[in-house]
Formats: structure tokens, C-alpha cells, sequence
């Protein structure tokens, strides 16, 4: 991105949503810089309860970063630095006194590319409840596990092999699988970075399936670069361009009446 | 271009018939002849290698293998206790004290019968001695120490060869020399014949080979004092560098944060790697025995000086393996709300695991084999005595093959290059190890 590009005074397009949410996640001029080299040019955004939200944006828009600031993540990036203020619940997670372990148990995260542990499938799952200490006896746990891998329609395919480690699964069911490993410590915000980019249509059918079922226990924030995937899973859209919130407001309004010409050039295909 | 190599029959490669498919010539012969060239240097200079490698095993193995073997001479020893035991107490310690020839008295009433010497032929049973190890009388001596009921009785005991009558059976020390230039003698030839004859001299396997310790007659050395040595300092490198080794890679690969000092610090341990290993052993001299106090010879300083020369081994190693795990699997610990420490532990750590072990291992190897700072601590003493523990002097598999090589006897030649034998068997065994516990840990993701 190149300092051209960091023109000021930035002001985000925001169309309110006509069935209003509570707010989960309360973010303000947010600011990530690498090095030298800034990502995010200061981010406002509420992000609804129990909800999908779609970033969508060209490569190198900052969505992914913002994404990654929900839950610190950005914390063990060498050189990253996070200003302004995310609450989540009114809490500022970015307080010294809060504990990221805490908050990472409640804002879970899924990635680009499946990353199950070299495990078995029940321990995939299993592991996030056991560190945290959630099952009291082993049947607490197993139900724990069964009930994740049922919420993230894994189980069925996996009942019988659930000692088998969890690489050996298909791309589609390894995400599912660490779709499974996240809700397993019920976490209260699932952020989800581009997990369909690495699966094909079918598996991505499932994996959108299932996020529109998860959408009723969990705030969902998903990165897509797949505009009919932003389409058909979210409720609310963001579109982020060189590191600016360029545009947000309800999924169908962004997406067939953009109020901005840049939407409006990304959606249709004409940059990006 | 490698693979559109590979699948076209090599002799269809430059083939006029496959360049028609393009008609401007984009230099295919000129690229097939360059991958060509490429495999057979390839192919060269691992051809040399190999041979190197035969060339070094098939010297050492075949000056070494007879040194398994060892020439021994079965008499039929009378233990009179008028000899053994003059004053009648037969204990162990009355053995052990007193006039020591009355053993070489006992030697020699066997050989006399054996050989049918003359009593009274004096220079016959001093040639018929040359013939046993110098060693034979004390070795009689803590037999009967051992067991006093031997006391009275009639038995046939194995009584080693000297170094030179083994050279000479061995075929090293040949017949066809003049006599003169020769270490056994017409005479004693005679004697070994006619022992032959009676099939009392045979070769046998040399376990004193593995039990004993040094010794001036070389058919009495053994590399025993060495393998315990080398033992307890391959256990103090194993105890002090994996902990500290794999706890230092951890901590810089993991949890230091990225600035000029730890740049500064993973230069120096890169540098560490490559410093001499003499430099090593002077250090050790100066800190271990000469400030430290710590006792000269002991296997405890060898294994400190070699745990300095292993760590910076081990950790640029275990580094790597650490570097080897995606960071994907960090990512979906910490993802999860497990703790940075949880994460390294649970999933990063054992992922890099055989690594790790491959590193130690190889590690050990290197300093199971490294002689010059031993030298320089003092590991290459004369030690007859097994260490019992390792603040004990003793000395190493490698210092031993240093001090055989200076000997010039035959038998301590053959003793040198069986020694080499003995510590490549055990450098192959720890590489076989290595795999096997890579094989065993690696896992798949």
C-alpha cells in the first residue's frame, strides 16, 4: 500500500440496519501498523449480535487485519501495532488487565486454510475444553465433543473414526472440523478468515450452510473474497479498500444499491 | 522442464521428430544436454564418495578383524598349595601377598610338563616363557584370589600369547624374514609348533579386547576403561546439552522477541558451531579443572567440555525443526485460547520432536568421536581401573585409538584400527537410532 493512497479526511458510508441488532463488538478508529508500514487507517464499525458480517475488499485491504485485531491475534505479529478502541461487550479487549486467553476462549477463530491439530478427531475437538477446564468428568467431555462435531454437521461423518487422526479428513470436513474445535469452548464470537478459500464448491456449500445454522447462538464476522458467498451467508456487509471502511450497511442494500462508486466498482467486477 | 523430461522416453530426447511440434528452435537439445551433464556430475561425485567410503571401511576393517581374535595357550596348571600357599592360610588376601614368582613357579612347572622341557634345561623354559603374555602370572594370581578352592586342584587354564607370538599366528610377523630381523626367534617357532602339535595353542574370540583396561603388553589392552569412560560422558552431554539445548532453542525460536540482541546472540551460537574444538578443551582446562577444581581425567570434565562443544549443534538444530512447523498449527493453538506456552508445548514441540531427536543424536555422535579437547583435559592417561563413577579418571573410545596409534607393536596396530571398528559400530548404531526415532515420531499434517 503505498502512502499515496492514505488521503485524509475519511468518512465511511453507513446505511443503519432497518431490523436493529444489539451491537457484540463496539470498534473505533482503529489503527494497525506494521513496521513502518500502516494497514488500517482508523476503522469504526459496530458489529451485530448474533449476525454474519462479510469484509469484503481487493487483496491487501486490511480486512484480514482488522479480523485478526477482533481476537489479538496480531499480538504475536513482530512489529504489529493496534490503536483506538475495540470493545467487545463493552469490555476494551485491548485493556491490559484483560487476559488474551480469556478473550481468545470467547471470540473463537477459524482459518484460511484447514489447520487441524496432527490429533485424532476427538481430540481436535476435545483439546479447547480440556485447557480451559469446561468438562468436569470425561462423559462431560465427550458430550462437549459430540455436540460440536452434531453443531458443525460433522458427526455424522466422522462418528465411527473418531480416534483417527483429524488430517486425514477431506479439505471440507477438516474446516468443519476446526469450525467444530472452535465451538467447542462455546465461544461468543466466531471469526472466520477467508475458510472457504481452500475448498471446493461443494465442501464451500456446506461449510455457508453451516454458518447460516451457527448464526443463531453466535456472532459470525467472516472475510470472503467470494462476493456470492458475502451474498448468500451475511446479513451485513463492510467493503474495505487500502485500509479504509469504505462502505457498510445491510448485505442486499450494499450489494444492489452501493451508495459508494467504489462499492459499486468492486462488486461489479471492475477492480479488485 | 525436468518433468517434460522425465516423461518423454529418453530416446526420443533431442529426437528431430519431437522439435518439428515447434518450428523456431527454442534451444531443447542444448537444455536436455544440460540436465544431462547436470545428472552425471551428480552421479560422479557420488560414485567417488562411495568409493572413498569402501576404500576407508575396507582398510580399517581388514587391519582390524584379527584383533577379535586372539592367540591363546591351554596348560594344565597344578595350583600346589606348597606353592600357592606356603604358610597354609589360603585366603584371598594371604593370595595376594607374599612372594609373587611362586606364580611364575606355577607357569613354569606347566610349561616344563606341557612341552616336556628338561627341569634342569633353564634357557628352554625361559624361551617357552617368551611365549605367555607377561601377564600370565599376576592373571594366575587374582584367579586364585578370586576362588582359593582352586587351591589343591588340577586345572587347564587359557594363558594369552604374547603380542608377538599372536603377530606371528596372525601371519603378521612372518617366518620367511631372516632370523635376525625377526621377533620370534628359530627357537621359539620350534615351540610353537610343537604346541600346535598338541593343540594347546588356538585362537580364540578377545573379549579382553572389550573388559580390559590399558595395559604396556599390548595382549593385555583393552578399550573397557574407554567405553565406560566414553559412556558416562555421552550420559552427561545426554543430561546437561538436551535440556538446555532444546529449553535455549524454545525460548529463542518461540518466546524472545526479535531485536538486535537476539540477532546478535544467533550469531554467536552459528559462530560457536564452527569454532575448533581444541578451543573447547582449553577452555574446559582453564574453567573446569583449572578454576573449577573439578578432578583432571574425569569423565565428568570430558562430558562438560563436550556438552560446549554439542550445545550450539543442538540448537541450531533444534531452531530448525522448531522454524519446520507450520505456523498454521501455532496459529489454531492460540486461536483456541491456549496460552503461547501451551501451544509451544502441546502442538509446535511435538511436531518438531524428531528433529529435535535427530539433532541430539547426531550431536552425541559428533562428540562421542571427538578427541582434541579430551587431549587437552588430560583424557589420554594410562588408567588400568574401571571408573567407578564419573569424577574417576578415565579416558575416551577416541583417545584410546590416539594412544594405541603411537604404539609400535603389531598387536597395538591391529588394537588401533579394531578400536576405530569398535567406535564406528557404535557412531552407526546411535545414525540408526537417529532414524528410527525420527520414523517413529514423524507425523503427518
Amino acid at each position: 500500500m503505498s502512502a499515496v493512497q492514505s488521503v485524509t479526511p475519511f468518512e465511511t458510508v453507513r446505511t443503519p440496519d432497518p431490523a436493529s441488532r444489539p451491537t457484540k463488538i463496539h470498534t473505533a478508529n482503529v489503527k494497525v501498523t506494521y513496521g513502518q508500514k500502516q494497514a488500517l487507517h482508523g476503522v469504526s464499525i459496530d458489529i451485530a449480535e448474533k449476525a454474519v458480517t462479510a469484509f469484503i475488499g481487493p487483496s491487501g485491504c486490511g480486512k484480514s487485519t482488522f479480523l485478526r485485531c477482533i481476537n489479538r491475534m496480531n499480538d504475536s505479529i513482530a512489529g504489529a501495532r493496534v490503536e483506538g478502541t475495540i470493545k467487545l461487550d463493552d469490555q476494551n479487549i485491548y485493556d491490559p488487565d484483560l487476559d488474551v486467553v480469556e478473550l481468545r476462549a470467547r471470540v473463537g477463530m477459524v482459518f484460511q486454510k484447514p489447520n487441524p491439530f496432527p490429533k485424532s478427531i476427538f481430540d481436535n475437538v476435545a483439546y479447547g475444553p480440556r485447557i480451559h477446564g469446561l468438562a468436569r468428568s470425561k462423559a462431560d467431555l465427550e458430550e462437549i465433543v459430540v455436540t460440536s462435531l452434531q453443531k458443525a454437521s460433522l458427526f455424522n461423518e466422522v462418528k465411527d473414526r473418531l480416534a483417527e487422526p483429524g488430517t486425514g479428513l477431506s479439505g471440507g470436513q477438516q474446516q468443519r472440523l476446526c469450525i467444530a474445535r472452535a465451538i467447542a469452548v462455546s465461544p461468543e464470537v466466531i471469526l472466520m478468515d477467508e475458510p472457504c478459500s481452500a475448498l471446493d464448491p461443494i465442501a464451500t456449500a456446506k461449510v455457508e450452510e453451516l454458518i447460516d445454522e451457527l448464526r443463531a447462538n453466535f456472532t459470525i464476522v467472516i472475510v470472503t473474497h467470494s462476493m456470492q458467498q458475502a451474498a448468500r451467508v451475511s446479513q451485513r456487509t463492510a467493503f474495505f479498500h487500502l485500509g479504509h471502511l469504505i462502505e457498510e450497511g445491510p448485505t442486499d442494500h450494499v450489494f444492489t444499491n452501493p451508495l459508494e462508486q467504489r462499492t459499486q466498482d468492486y462488486i461489479t467486477g471492475r477492480f479488485g | 522442464m525436468t518433468e517434460t523430461a522425465s516423461r518423454l522416453p529418453a530416446s526420443r530426447l533431442g529426437n528431430p521428430e519431437v522439435r518439428a511440434l515447434s518450428k523456431a528452435d527454442i534451444g531443447l537439445r542444448r537444455r536436455y544436454a544440460a540436465e544431462r551433464r547436470f545428472r552425471a556430475y551428480g552421479l560422479a561425485a557420488v560414485t567417488i564418495a562411495i568409493c572413498f567410503l569402501l576404500v576407508l571401511f575396507g582398510s580399517i576393517v581388514s587391519k582390524g578383524y584379527t584383533a577379535f581374535l586372539q592367540t591363546r595357550i591351554t596348560m594344565m596348571v597344578d595350583f600346589d598349595p606348597a606353592i600357592v600357599a606356603p604358610d597354609g592360610d589360603r585366603s584371598a588376601a594371604a593370595v595376594m601377598s607374599g612372594n609373587a614368582f611362586r606364580f611364575d613357579d606355577l607357569i613354569a612347572a606347566s610349561l616344563q610338563k606341557t612341552l616336556e622341557i628338561d627341569p634342569n634345561d633353564e634357557d628352554g623354559l625361559y624361551d617357552a616363557l617368551d611365549l605367555l603374555s607377561k601377564g600370565s602370572a599376576p592373571m594366575l594370581r587374582s584367579m586364585i584370589a578370586n576362588d582359593p578352592s582352586l587351591i589343591g586342584t588340577k586345572r587347564t587354564v587359557d594363558f594369552y600369547a604374547t603380542g608377538d607370538v599372536d603377530a606371528f599366528i596372525k601371519g603378521t610377523i612372518r617366518a620367511d624374514v631372516p632370523e635376525s630381523q625377526r621377533l620370534i626367534k628359530d627357537k621359539h617357532i620350534v615351540l610353537i609348533d610343537k604346541l600346535k602339535q598338541e593343540g594347546s595353542l588356538h585362537l580364540a574370540f578377545n573379549t579382553g579386547l572389550f573388559t580390559n583396561g590399558a595395559s604396556t603388553r599390548p595382549e593385555m589392552a583393552g578399550v573397557g576403561v574407554a567405553l565406560v569412560g566414553s559412556l558416562y560422558m555421552m550420559l552427561v552431554v545426554l543430561v546437561l546439552s538436551l535440556p538446555l539445548g532444546v529449553a535455549g532453542s524454545i525460548y529463542l525460536e518461540e518466546f524472545a522477541p526479535k531485536n538486535r540482541w537476539t540477532d546478535l546472540i544467533e550469531v554467536n551460537i552459528n559462530n560457536l558451531a564452527a569454532v575448533p574444538s581444541i578451543v573447547y578443551g582449553l577452555l574446559g582446562l582453564a574453567v573446569f579443572i583449572n578454576f573449577a577444581h573439578l578432578p583432571r581425567s574425569a569423565s565428568l570434565v570430558g562430558g562438560l567440555v563436550l556438552t560446549l562443544t554439542t550445545l550450539p549443534t543442538i540448537i541450531i538444530t533444534t531452531r530448525a525443526a522448531l522454524k519446520a512447523v507450520p505456523p498454521s498449527i501455532r496459529e489454531a493453538g492460540l486461536g483456541i485460547g491456549a496460552s503461547k506456552m501451551q501451544t509451544v508445548f502441546h502442538h509446535v514441540l511435538p511436531l518438531a520432536m524428531p528433529g529435535v531427536l535427530t539433532g541430539t543424536i547426531i550431536g552425541l555422535a559428533h562428540a562421542l568421536g571427538e578427541t582434541a579437547p579430551l587431549l587437552m583435559i588430560g583424557m589420554k592417561a594410562f588408567i588400568v581401573e574401571y571408573p567407578a563413577t564419573p569424577f574417576d579418571p578415565a579416558t575416551a573410545l577416541p583417545t584410546q585409538i590416539y594412544m594405541w596409534a603411537t604404539e609400535p607393536e603389531r598387536a597395538f596396530t591391529e588394537r588401533t584400527s579394531a578400536a576405530i571398528i569398535i567406535l564406528l559400530v557404535f557412531l552407526l548404531a546411535m545414525n540408526s537410532i537417529a532414524i528410527i526415532l525420527r520414523r517413529a515420531f514423524e507425523r503427518r499434517w
